[in-house]
């Protein structure tokens, strides 16, 4: 230890001196990292922030009736780019419809895409990750190569003929195939992060201890490995989030994401994109709430991860 | 060479006949979003022509900040110099612009690095790094500066120099290595080189080698010589005084042999008894109880009370223990150092 | 000393050989790199056996070769007569149990997620046999006390502790599973001076109290003759000499053990200039090409067509009376004041 990381340890809580644990308790009671980590997220004002805020966009999803808001799929061109008015608080769109009914019912499609495609692109990149960084050899000469090809692949145009031949269905509304597509696309970056991390937290003089006394491949990935590189996966998770969201108005505005009536945030963002100069209203409004639930989404990570990270208490 | 070199000198006050290197009453400490680290608390040395300072101490005590305060490369923040002078001949370094001082670094003090591979730049050859310095320091040629620089190479008996001039900094060994820091160091003719642990990243053989190669320069140049070390050894070997650090501060400030015969302070006392010899064997290893204090939370009176067989009530209580004079230039920081050094 | 129930750890020719390959898919071989290369030793029950060497000796390679972390490329391991290499499955893991090690690094030896009752009580979770579960809590706490850390801080986590505290959990880790044999890699290096005594005198109080062997390896030659009764010193992968300690450090054989306890420095300036020096020439070869016959021959200021030829057997000679790897063996006194 350099002499200048020695006082700025020193400086810390983690300093030489032993310091008082942070959460005292009456009975000595074995305590576990998940247990210490809800402890610090109870205090945590991010957390509860980031966890409201969440609350209230599910809930829009779940149920966008209790929202006040009128029918989203009554349009009526007489109406458009009309004034903010009691029934419409946000005023109406280019086709004449309620913006705040499409937003608040956009939330459904937006955020199922968003969360499903991202939970895809998690376990696929999780598993790559994993394998590849604690097997190495062959194994991850073979995966990583296959992360390199896939990474290769011009997203629009894979996104477009994949999406295609997933909504081949003339009834499905496409969601499926736009999360299916988002998901199968979007692991890579998820992976690599992954990967690096299990391979840096792999060499770390503790695993060798574990393996020393004897513990198994399970024990070494999952008490030893995975809680230690999940940091920056989380993270890349996060921001994922919301770029899936809107990369599903992208694939929408292409006439390849959700068909028919279908309604979300990326939809509604797409189509006023053209209106910017004379009607902003019904782009900022979808796009606040998209910003608000990818912000949302991100402090939360953020609260998650370093609740499970003991130096930062 | 000399003519850039007598232009430089022409600094507000320098002094021919003043101490060469003069470090008094000198404060440094980090704001940290954790609190006020009070990294060094008051250190006091001097340095003069073809002496060398050994400042020892374990990791936190200040020893490295000093280091990095003299030289002027505290990293700024978090690391603040509060109070204090660091005169060079007479000249107080701290209270000159930064590009005078810049110049002062390369010209007149110098210093090297345990990690040799890291304070090199990795992505140029050592001859472009050396050169580079006769080049902007010197207003060298080119082919003067190659010239210099494969001579400086022969000095610090790097083999086949002419050949290697070209390598990288990774293609060197350790020790290897550290020759081009010291070649580096040098190249412009410091009066003061500051060593910081330079052999700590170093096997025993080629810590010998490079200690030897320190001392044969330093003996040619007429050097001041200031060693940042914790290891015992090498300053039994090779300095002339120590001062040996504790939170920050000068505990004991002593001639090389009294110290290591008869220490004045029980931090010193201590440190000696609790590391085994090579040429004794059963020997009982005296234990420090405790710990070093965390920097933001520095004892009351003296610092190193909690820990000290020696420690009575009027130790625990500000002000903490003046440097007593022990000896003509030997101080110690203990109210007891009569009972210390007694025994 | 030669009753054989005693000894509890003995290598043969152990041989560590690391494929140095090009290629990324298709890897090819193109050499090795020699870190072990045929080393015996013998430990026996209560003893230290202090390995000792510079960079590229193989010093590091030798503990995890020893605790099953690395397999050798040829030779045996053999603990209370059974051969570790050979073992597989639960008898592999079971024999695990009796050789435990304690790491380098206190700062990253240890997982810092874990909580500290977790950390020294994950071997009774890998082993269960040995702690009922219902007793587990209380063998952590007591392990803590053992290693004089306070038994109510199991629910701390490793960096709310200093460096040498955290080399005392490693410390209790090591012992959780009541091993006969601990590696020792490197256990003080990483701790400042004043804390390197405390944990050099809890290892010797432990190996009191519970009869352990240790095998201690270190390049710190100093701490090594405090805490060792036997030496072996290495140079590029082979044990160059071997002896106790008075034949180690008063009488050296092999030029290298000379070279090596000539550089280390003492603390005594009276001793300045008075000690016989040998500053060696260059650096140690690679491992991967290392020296014909005496792998010490191109830094050796005794070396003769001989060196070169023949490989020098570690073994007692005319003037040397412990086993020695040089043809010209001869004690050589470097410690002390001339």
């Amino acid at each position: 230890m350099s002499d200048l990381e020695a006082v700025a340890a020193a400086a810390g809580p983690s300093g030489e001196a032993p310091v008082q644990p942070r959460h005292k308790s009456k009975t000595d009671k074995p305590r576990s990292l998940a247990g210490d980590a809800w402890i610090d997220l109870r205090k945590s004002k991010i957390f509860w922030t980031a966890a409201v805020l969440v609350l209230i966009i599910v809930l829009m999803a779940l149920f966008p009736s209790l929202f006040g808001a009128g029918n989203p799929r009554e349009c009526i061109l007489a109406r458009q780019h009309g004034a903010a008015s009691g029934s419409a608080i946000l005023g109406y769109d280019y086709q004449g419809c309620d913006v705040y009914a499409k937003t608040i019912y956009g939330a459904r499609n937006s955020l199922q895409v968003g969360l499903l495609a991202t939970l895809i692109s998690g376990v696929i990149g999780l598993i790559f990750g994993l394998s590849a960084g604690y097997f190495g050899g062959w194994l991850d000469a073979i995966l990583s190569r296959f992360i390199d090809v896939v990474l290769g692949i011009p997203f629009l145009l894979a996104a477009i003929v994949l999406a295609k031949r997933l909504s081949a269905d003339p009834n499905s509304n496409g969601v499926l195939a736009v999360t299916i597509t988002l998901g199968v696309l979007g692991w890579t970056t998820a992976a690599r992060i992954m990967r690096s991390s299990v391979i840096a937290s792999k060499n770390q003089d503790y695993v060798a201890a574990a393996r020393m006394l004897g513990s198994g491949p399970a024990r070494l990935m999952m008490r030893h490995i995975l809680p230690n590189s999940t940091a920056s996966f989380i993270v890349v998770l996060t921001i994922l989030l919301g770029t899936n969201i809107a990369s599903e108005a992208t694939l929408s505005y292409l006439g390849i994401g959700l068909k028919g009536d279908a309604i979300s945030w990326g939809i509604s963002i797409s189509e006023a994109g053209a209106f910017v100069r004379t009607a902003p209203g019904p782009l900022i409004w979808p796009s606040i709430f998209l910003a608000v639930t990818v912000l949302a989404f991100i402090m939360l990570g953020d609260a998650v991860r370093d609740a499970f990270d003991p130096k930062l208490r | 060479m000399t003519d850039i070199k007598a232009e430089i000198d022409v600094l507000p006050g320098l002094d021919p006949h003043a101490p060469l290197l003069e470090v008094n009453n000198l404060h440094v400490e980090f704001r940290t979003q954790y609190g006020v680290a009070r990294a060094v608390n008051g250190a006091n040395f001097r340095l003069a022509p073809g002496e060398t300072l050994a400042i020892l101490g374990e990791s936190g005590c200040g020893k490295s900040v000093t280091a990095q305060a003299i030289m002027g490369i505290l990293d700024s923040p978090p690391g603040f110099v509060t109070q204090g002078e660091v005169k060079y001949r007479g000249t107080d370094l701290l209270k000159l612009p930064e590009n005078q001082r810049r110049k002062m670094r390369a010209n007149h003090i110098a210093m090297i690095f345990q990690d040799a591979l890291s304070a090199l730049n990795p992505v140029f050859t050592v001859g472009y790094q050396l050169g580079e310095l006769f080049r902007k320091h010197r207003g060298m040629s080119r082919a003067d500066a190659k010239k210099r620089s494969i001579e400086l190479l022969d000095q610090v008996k790097i083999p086949a120099a002419k050949a290697r001039i070209g390598d990288y900094p990774h293609q060197f060994s350790g020790g290897m290595r550290q020759r081009v820091m010291i070649a580096m160091a040098l190249a412009l003719d410091p009066e003061v080189l500051i060593a910081d642990e330079p052999t700590t990243a170093l096997d025993v053989t080629v810590q010998a080698q490079i200690m030897g190669l320190l001392a044969e320069l330093q003996q040619q140049r007429n050097m001041g010589l200031i060693l940042i070390t914790h290891d015992m050894g090498v300053v039994a070997d090779v300095a002339d005084r120590i001062s040996v650090m504790y939170a920050g501060k000068v505990v004991e400030e002593a001639g090389v042999y009294d110290i290591y015969s008869r220490p004045a302070h029980p931090y010193a006392k201590a440190l000696l008894e609790s590391i085994p010899r090579l040429d004794m064997k059963g020997q009982q290893l005296n234990v420090i109880r405790g710990l070093p204090p965390a920097l933001t939370a520095i004892p009351q009176g003296c610092a190193f009370n909690p820990r000290c067989a020696y420690a009575q009530d009027v130790c625990r209580q500000d002000p903490p223990p003046p440097p007593y004079a022990v000896a003509p230039g030997r101080t110690a920081r203990c109210h007891f150092w009569r009972d210390v050094i007694g025994e | 000393m030669t009753d054989r129930n005693d000894v509890v750890l003995e290598t043969k020719g152990l041989v560590k050989h690391f494929p140095i390959t090009q290629g990324i898919l298709f890897k090819t071989k193109v050499g090795a790199v020699r870190a072990v290369d045929g080393v015996d030793m013998t430990l026996r029950r209560g003893e230290t056996l202090g390995v000792v060497g510079e960079s590229g000796c193989g010093k590091s390679t030798l503990p995890k070769l020893l605790v099953g972390l690395e397999k050798p490329t040829a030779g045996s391991i053999n603990v209370r007569g059974q051969d570790m290499t050979k073992l597989k499955g639960s008898a592999l893991r079971h024999a695990r149990r009796n050789i435990q090690m304690v790491l380098q690094d206190p700062y990253t030896s240890l997982n810092p997620r874990m909580t500290v009752g977790d950390i020294i009580g994950e071997p009774f979770e890998i082993h269960p046999e040995v702690t009922p579960r219902k007793g587990r809590a209380k063998a952590v706490q007591d392990l803590l006390d053992t290693v004089g850390l306070n038994p109510e801080h199991v629910n701390r986590y490793p960096h709310q502790f200093s460096g040498g505290q955290r080399q005392r959990i490693g410390i209790a880790r090591a012992l959780a599973l009541k091993p006969e044999i601990i590696v020792c890699d490197e256990p003080v290096s990483a701790l400042d001076v004043s804390i390197q005594a405390q944990v050099i005198n809890l290892l010797e109080g432990l190996q009191n109290e519970f009869g352990l062997s240790y095998i201690f390896i270190a390049h710190d030659l100093s701490v090594v003759r405090h805490i060792s009764d036997r030496v072996s010193v290495m140079y590029l992968g082979r044990v160059v000499e071997t002896g106790n300690d008075a034949q180690i450090y008063e009488n050296p054989t092999h030029p290298y053990t000379q070279a090596l306890l000539s550089a280390v420095p003492v603390p005594d300036p009276r001793l300045r200039g008075q000690r016989d020096q040998i500053v060696l020439e260059g650096d140690v070869p690679s491992p991967a090409n290392p020296p014909s016959g005496c792998r010490f021959r191109t830094r050796c200021w005794k070396a003769q067509s001989i060196c070169a030829e023949q490989d020098p057997v570690l073994s007692i000679r005319e003037r040397s009376d412990h086993p020695s790897a040089c043809h010209f063996a001869e004690p050589r006194d470097v410690v002390h004041a001339v």
